[in-house]
């Protein structure tokens, strides 16, 4: 069930997108985002999904990890449309049962909402598809680097980052160990109510606890035992570069936002 | 090269402030240990003997109490030359998945050589022939977590030789490996040492690892007991039981048929030496 985790995977490749430079794959997908939350009507979010399923498709990423992205939100999906579609109460009433009132509004709303999502999540896991983790924190390293000039301790951030990227998936392993462990021991992890599951995860947790803080201690020392003496001085194997494959993008992205920007105006 | 790896009546204690008043737990007493250029060492003892916390004193990541620690020329308590000790004297950890930092192969073998400062194209150039070295290079662009046990170890050597250091001391690099990841950690520590000329200093609980090794230095309770080639060191069969090591199986069994009343060496370590002296035996019998 842990396995399915998949935030933070990367796919290595030789595609478009993922020869872009990090620092503008980063921008681009702020940018995407930017124009999901302009975009106020069915057409515009059609617009950005457009964009996302184009760029799915140039990355050569296969299609199910699209789908896989997804799943561990389905929770938030059908929590928010529930939400959406109960407390909606303007716009032609469909169903009317006590204080339950369900509208026409309601049900849009929630598609919209539920699509906005759904895309946001699927645009958003390209970025940590089609770039290593290392070169990601690597350009959001160089992005943030003016923000030294006032002591904002950027390298370390960003370093916090990798290692904390590096040791999901040892975690997510660990965890399945020890769950199998407290399960053959007896724990019983799937039924009671919440609460009772809740207490159930303590014994799972606290040995997770214990583990990561050794893991840590060990980890910071094969680290200074590789020199590792913080940012000053440091060099990457792999250098940064734009070329003419992130202008491109660029301006194929500000053609996207401004096509929403003038549905909007036109309120199509 | 003087003073290649060198510790002088090392003496070092772990403290633990936790308790009231601080619990004082003296590690190493004492320690006299010269490592040359070039060797193969094997060091062994049984846990808490303070092999580990003395392989750390030679890289500076502890500084000794009292004595001297000097490492690749220089003495460890200098602190502007820690990352010039550090450089040159490279260690590898038990456990593989807590010491690679970065999520792919390549750019974890990259990120002494980062630390370092090298140029990028440099550092590309290294990268590849570490991975090359330790039989990894077609892995370079693959996750360091879908590897086996062995294979990520061998990519914990490769970041360190990367850095092409002098000295690699190797805590204890197997014990979390199976038979075959051990083979193949095994085979690679042995050629750095044979073709490349490192120096290697491997701290392990497996006797057939240490009877691979030019020279077996055996510490317990923090101080060097014996110091000899590994024939010499095994064939005292009764003092390593005392400190609760084992020896070779062969020696082992030739040591319990000398026992016995057979006539037949204790300084044997390998099955093949074992096979030639059992039979001799046999024909001497016949």
């Amino acid at each position: 069930m842990l396995k399915d985790i998949t935030i933070g995977q990367f796919f290595p490749g030789n595609s478009f997108i993922h020869k872009l430079d990090p620092r503008f794959k980063i921008v681009f997908t702020i940018a995407f985002i930017v124009m999901l939350f302009v975009a106020d009507s069915f057409a515009g979010l059609g617009i950005g999904i457009v964009f996302v399923l184009m760029a799915f498709l140039v990355s050569r990423i296969p299609f199910k990890m699209m789908l896989k992205s997804l799943k561990p939100i389905l929770p938030i999906i059908i929590f928010t449309s529930v939400l959406n579609i109960l407390f909606i109460r303007t716009g032609d009433v469909i169903f009317k049962w006590s204080f339950i009132i369900i509208t026409k509004q309601g049900f849009t709303t929630a598609a919209f909402m539920v699509i906005r999502i759904m895309a946001l999540i699927v645009g958003t896991s390209l970025l940590t598809y089609t770039t290593s983790p290392i070169v990601l924190t690597d350009a959001i390293e160089r992005l943030l680097s003016p923000l030294k000039k006032v002591k904002v301790p950027v390298h370390e951030l960003a370093m916090m980052m990798t290692i904390a990227l590096r040791f999901i998936p040892t975690l997510v392993e660990e965890t399945d160990k020890i769950m199998s462990a407290q399960k053959a021991r007896g724990a019983d992890l799937e039924s009671g109510n919440l609460i009772q599951r809740a207490k159930a995860l303590v014994p799972i947790l606290v040995p997770l606890f214990v583990s990561s803080f050794r893991r840590a201690e060990e980890l910071a020392l094969a680290m200074e035992c590789r020199c590792y003496h913080g940012g000053d001085g440091r060099t990457r194997m792999k250098q940064l570069k734009c070329s003419y494959r992130d202008f491109v993008s660029l301006l194929i992205i500000a053609g996207f936002l401004a096509v929403i920007i003038v549905f909007n105006i036109l309120g199509i | 090269m003087q003073n290649f790896l060198k510790a002088e009546r090392v003496r070092f204690s772990y403290v633990n402030n936790m308790e009231n008043p601080p619990v004082v737990n003296e590690v190493l007493k004492g320690v006299d240990l010269e490592i040359k250029k070039g060797e193969f060492v094997a060091v062994l003892g049984h846990n808490g003997s303070g092999k580990s916390t003395l392989a750390k004193c030679f890289n500076a990541i502890n500084l000794p109490e009292e004595g001297e620690v000097y490492a690749v020329g220089f003495n460890t308590k200098d602190e502007d030359k820690i990352l010039d000790i550090r450089q040159n004297v490279g260690m590898v950890f038990q456990n593989p998945d807590n010491q690679l930092v970065a999520t792919i192969v390549e750019e974890d073998v990259a990120f002494a050589l980062e630390n370092m400062g090298v140029e990028p194209k440099e550092i590309r150039r290294r990268v590849d022939e570490a991975l090359k070295t330790v039989g990894m290079y077609e892995f370079r662009e693959h996750a360091p977590h879908k590897l086996s046990g062995g294979q990520k170890q061998r990519i914990a050597i490769a970041g360190i030789i990367a850095m092409e250091p002098k000295c690699i001391l190797l805590d204890e690099p197997t014990a979390m490996l199976d038979p075959k990841g051990r083979r193949e950690v095994l085979k690679t520590i042995k050629k750095l040492n044979r073709e490349n000329g490192v120096t290697i200093v491997l701290i392990t609980h497996y006797m057939e690892e240490a009877a691979l090794a030019d020279r077996v230095v055996v510490i317990d309770s923090g101080q060097v007991i014996i110091d000899d080639v590994p024939q010499k060191v095994f064939s005292q069969v009764e003092k390593m039981k005392s400190v609760g090591l084992d020896v070779p199986q062969v020696t082992e069994l030739c040591w319990e048929l000398k026992n016995a009343g057979f006539d037949i060496s204790t300084e044997i370590i390998t099955e093949d030496e074992c096979v030639e002296a059992l039979l001799g035996l046999l024909k001497k019998e016949n």
